[in-house]
């Protein structure tokens, strides 16, 4: 026996199965994240004055992806469109051009924004050592002003062996701008676009470091969740992009010729979903980017 | 499709006109395909019942190894000890006398594997899964392939859980709630593998489970919304499928956040992240290296809102299996069908906002605990019309003791108890001295076991004969019934004073060192009760071979019954036993509610929700209605 509702509607709930599918599963998904993000609220309402960082992602790179996503939701949109009005070249093109912007938003992701974070070093000062690396923080400056304190020293590590080596005794920082210069003005608030570490070189003693590390997910509260979101997040991505994939191979050719809207609602499912990961999204860049 | 013209009653006979008009999947599949990798709901149906009453028994015998240490602290395990020295090594066992670490492990697994491989399965999925469609005219589930994608996952979730017993170290020791920063800690160090150890393949085995309940539970309410047969109006669903349709929306939407707890565990533990981890933690006198910042606090909020609406997942399941047989064997309507619906979406509702009670302890801050005991109080509320209307409906009917039946009695005055006993809790000033004392271990297996346990065993008993066209030995019934209610409470009443003496839940010496602890109740100590629970809690585990040996035994040999034995009225027994693939021969119309027992006018004293309105049916209803009944 065929179990109905499969391609068309229910009369009485207007629907078909996949659809009513398809919205209790974001439904879930919303509290799977609704999960996460509650833990960045509670983390980020836990940290200590001047602890959680502000500027070290890319702004405009963001904005980029940002705008990338939001248009990949506009082409699957056009892709289902035209399978309802049964033009299967422009339904090719349009998800064509969807795939490829969750590929570009993928690798922006794995190529550039997470390796650069893996090669950044931070150093968080123990609270009684402070006044020794002044220097570096800036911190009576930042008191003048009535901004919160800075606790970390970050940049490009030198010696790296020193994470692991028992025997090495200090780091060897090529700071940040904005250690390097930390009573400027302009340091007040975080940069807008990124801003490579400096020349200036900074020796910080071990015994004076609370915890330290690379720009990982261990490194803070703020990169655990980080990467954490963001990974979990560009899973969706690609577990989008595969579903649009292999919509777009000659397997959906083939439901196309056999029943055009059955594909047409398997895109229009598919693109449920999408416009689902690109509304996480709208979430995850302020909340890491801007705030 | 054969134009078959009866619907009440067919033959238990082949069905061969089918094959003929279908060219397509009707052909006789190879085993596996029936069988291991079967996408029909009654296949899967099954395939979760049976894999989860081996976990059911499984996690059962955890808890008889651990009533020994409880009873005699110390003492070599009598027949297995070697045995299971040799299984679990040196570390768990030494000399037939269990270790602590075992016991610990012990302890967390027997919960987890009761709560998420044997009660969940077996109350939602499997019942779900077998009975739903069937109750409201479906040929299958929504999404056939998800379905069996389901079971899979939970079949590799239950598998990777059995793993972690033989991994080095043993499986997780964090009890069934992992809570932090303990439970990052643990299984960790030089004598643990970094992903082979038992916490983190809890974890692993707990997102498989996850993703599995996800599946069911979209599958579950799509079926419900999509899949109702004509006439199947939302006021004429069986209170079962009221309750399946809240348990899957509890599934659903409780279950992801646990899901990223689980993932931010997991982070903590492999890439050595402080979700859960605060500043400043030592561990064994040397400060730990973590980032810190993090919130213990945090996993137990993530926990519990799973955990909460979980205990309504295990109880809203057995509720619906009783209702459907209390309604069936009083032989009379069930008493406040639409107050029973809508206690339970209140249940469901409110289940969502009550789980800091469980956190009474943390210092969340007393205007947290007023709000949170506050709805707790309130959710009593719709779980005591539910418990009242059952026995409203036993008042003046006919009753017939059948096993399923005996079964479903029992559960009333069990659920009560358990119920009743959680008022304490409620309160955060009475939880203070009852909180992780046996009191609690006592309250919520009130509910859980001879709870819902019962209840899945009167569904078994009840839904037997539609799945295999036998019944159940009634003898063997019986005995496998009066044991196991009489020990139930042998086991858990105790308990109760026990934790009023203050006996802590998690102690690997049953409290045999602590002072309060021998003070005597009717002339034993709270450490000398251990005795006889743990006595009857074997007695109780003798008592399921009757069970085993009858269900097994029934299948070839039970007594062959018609499709409808227990002369009942839901669509369900309107389908041949065992339903095909397919289930109905003719796509069943409704006509009226679920309940229509003894309706004036009618000879027969059942009503099939197929059976077309007569003119005396409709005379009987005018004046039910002019009586304000309904």
């Amino acid at each position: 026996m065929e179990i109905p509702y499969t391609v068309t509607a229910r009369p009485d709930t207007g629907l078909w199965n996949a659809k009513v599918g398809i919205w209790l599963f974001l439904a879930s998904e919303v509290m799977l994240f609704g999960g996460l993000f509650s833990a960045y609220v509670f983390l980020r309402l836990d940290a200590d004055p001047g602890v959680w960082p502000h500027g070290l992602l890319n702004v405009p790179v963001g904005t980029m992806n940002t705008a990338i996503l939001i248009a990949s939701s506009v082409t699957v949109v056009m892709a289902w469109a035209s399978l309802k009005m049964r033009k299967f070249r422009a339904y090719w093109w349009y998800m064509l051009v969807t795939i490829l912007c969750g590929v570009i938003f993928l690798a922006v992701k794995l190529v550039y924004e997470w390796p650069q974070k893996f090669e950044h070093f931070g150093a968080f000062i123990k609270k009684d050592k402070l006044e020794k690396y002044e220097q570096y923080l800036g911190n009576h400056h930042l008191a003048e002003k009535g901004l919160p304190p800075r606790t970390e020293i970050s940049g490009h590590l030198h010696n790296h062996d020193a994470l692991h080596d028992e025997n090495a005794k200090e780091y060897e920082i090529a700071l940040d701008p904005v250690n390097a210069d930390p009573t400027n003005p302009n340091m007040d608030r975080p940069h807008f676009l990124y801003v490579p570490p400096t020349e200036k070189m900074a020796t910080i003693e071990k015994e004076d470091v609370e915890y330290a590390n690379m720009f990982l997910p261990k490194h803070s509260a703020y990169f655990a969740s980080y990467f954490t979101i963001t990974g979990l997040h560009g899973a969706h991505v690609l577990g989008g992009v595969i579903v649009f994939t292999y919509l777009w191979l000659p397997v959906g050719t083939k439901l196309y010729k056999r029943n055009p809207e059955h594909l047409a609602n398997r895109v229009e499912v598919a693109g449920l979903f999408w416009h689902f990961v690109d509304l996480v999204w709208i979430f995850v860049f302020p909340l890491f980017y801007l705030l | 499709m054969d134009a078959s013209s009866g619907l009440a009653t067919h033959p238990p006979a082949e069905h061969p006109a089918q094959h003929e008009d279908h060219g397509h999947d009707h052909h006789e599949l190879p085993f596996w395909r029936k069988y291991i990798i079967s996408t029909d709901h009654k296949v899967i149906g099954i395939q979760y019942g049976i894999t989860g009453l081996i976990f059911l028994f499984f996690g059962f015998s955890l808890m008889m190894l651990m009533r020994w240490q409880l009873a005699y602290p110390g003492q070599e395990i009598p027949l297995i000890g070697n045995l299971l020295g040799r299984m679990f090594g040196p570390g768990a066992v030494e000399n037939g006398v269990m270790k602590a670490e075992f016991y610990n492990s012990l302890g967390a697994m027997h919960g987890t594997i009761m709560i998420f491989l044997g009660i969940v399965p077996i109350a939602f999925a499997a019942f779900g899964n077998f009975v739903v469609p069937l109750q409201i005219g479906a040929p299958d589930m929504t999404f056939p392939k998800i379905n069996m994608a389901s079971y899979q996952a939970f079949f590799f979730g239950g598998i990777v859980m059995l793993t972690s017993f033989f991994v080095p170290g043993g499986a997780a020791k964090g009890g069934w709630t992992s809570y932090t920063p303990l439970a990052v800690l643990a299984d960790k160090g030089q004598n643990y593998d970094p992903f082979w150890n038992g916490q983190t393949l809890w974890l692993v085995g707990f997102i498989l489970l996850i993703t599995s309940s996800l599946l069911g539970a979209v599958n579950f309410i799509a079926t419900i919304i999509q899949l109702r047969a004509k006439g199947m109006t939302w006021m004429r669903l069986p209170f079962f499928v009221w309750a399946q349709f809240v348990t899957a929306f509890l599934l659903l939407l409780a279950f992801p956040p646990l899901e990223s707890a689980v993932v931010m565990q997991l982070m903590d533990r492999i890439a050595g992240t402080s979700f859960f981890m605060p500043t400043g933690l030592v561990v064994n006198g040397a400060p730990l290296h973590v980032s810190g910042g993090g919130s213990p606090l945090l996993w137990q909020h993530l926990f519990w809102f799973l955990g909460h609406p979980e205990v309504y997942v295990l109880i809203l399941p057995g509720m619906g299996i009783v209702a459907e047989i209390i309604a069936n064997n009083t032989r009379k309507p069930l008493w406040g069908y639409k107050s029973l619906v809508f206690a339970a979406l209140v249940l469901g509702f409110l289940s969502f906002v009550v789980w800091a009670h469980h956190m009474w302890l943390t210092g969340m801050g007393s205007v947290v605990s007023a709000f949170f005991q506050t709805t707790t109080m309130i959710i009593s509320i719709p779980s005591v019309i539910i418990l009242s209307a059952f026995f409203i409906s036993l008042w003046g009917g006919s009753i017939r003791f059948n096993v399923p039946m005996l079964f479903a009695t029992a559960f009333l005055p069990m659920f009560g108890i358990g119920g009743l006993t959680g008022i304490p809790l409620a309160f955060n000033s009475a939880d203070l001295y009852l909180h992780d004392t046996y009191y609690v271990i006592a309250h919520f297996h009130y509910i859980v076991a001879p709870g819902t346990i019962f209840a899945v065993f009167a569904g078994i008993y009840f839904w037997f004969p539609k799945a295999t066209g036998r019944r159940m030995n009634e003898f063997w019934g019986k005995v496998h019934f009066w044991p196991s209610l009489i020990c139930m409470n042998i086991i858990f009443l105790p308990m109760f004073l026990q934790g009023m003496l203050g006996m802590h839940r998690r102690w690997y010496d049953g409290g045999q060192g602590w002072t309060l602890a021998g003070e005597k109740v009717w002339g034993l100590s709270g450490f000398q009760w251990n005795t006889p629970i743990s006595i009857a809690a074997w007695v109780m585990g003798l008592a399921q071979i009757p069970f085993i040996i009858n269900f097994f035994w029934s299948i070839k040999r039970g007594q062959k019954v018609n499709d409808n034995p227990w002369e009942a009225t839901t669509l369900e027994w309107t389908a041949p036993s065992p339903p095909p693939h397919g289930n109905f021969e003719v796509t069943p119309t409704v006509y009226r509610g679920p309940y229509e027992y003894s309706l004036p006018g009618r000879e027969a004293d059942f009503t099939m929700q197929s059976e077309p309105m007569t003119e005396s049916d409709r005379k009987a209803y005018e004046t039910a209605a002019a009586a304000g009944v309904h």
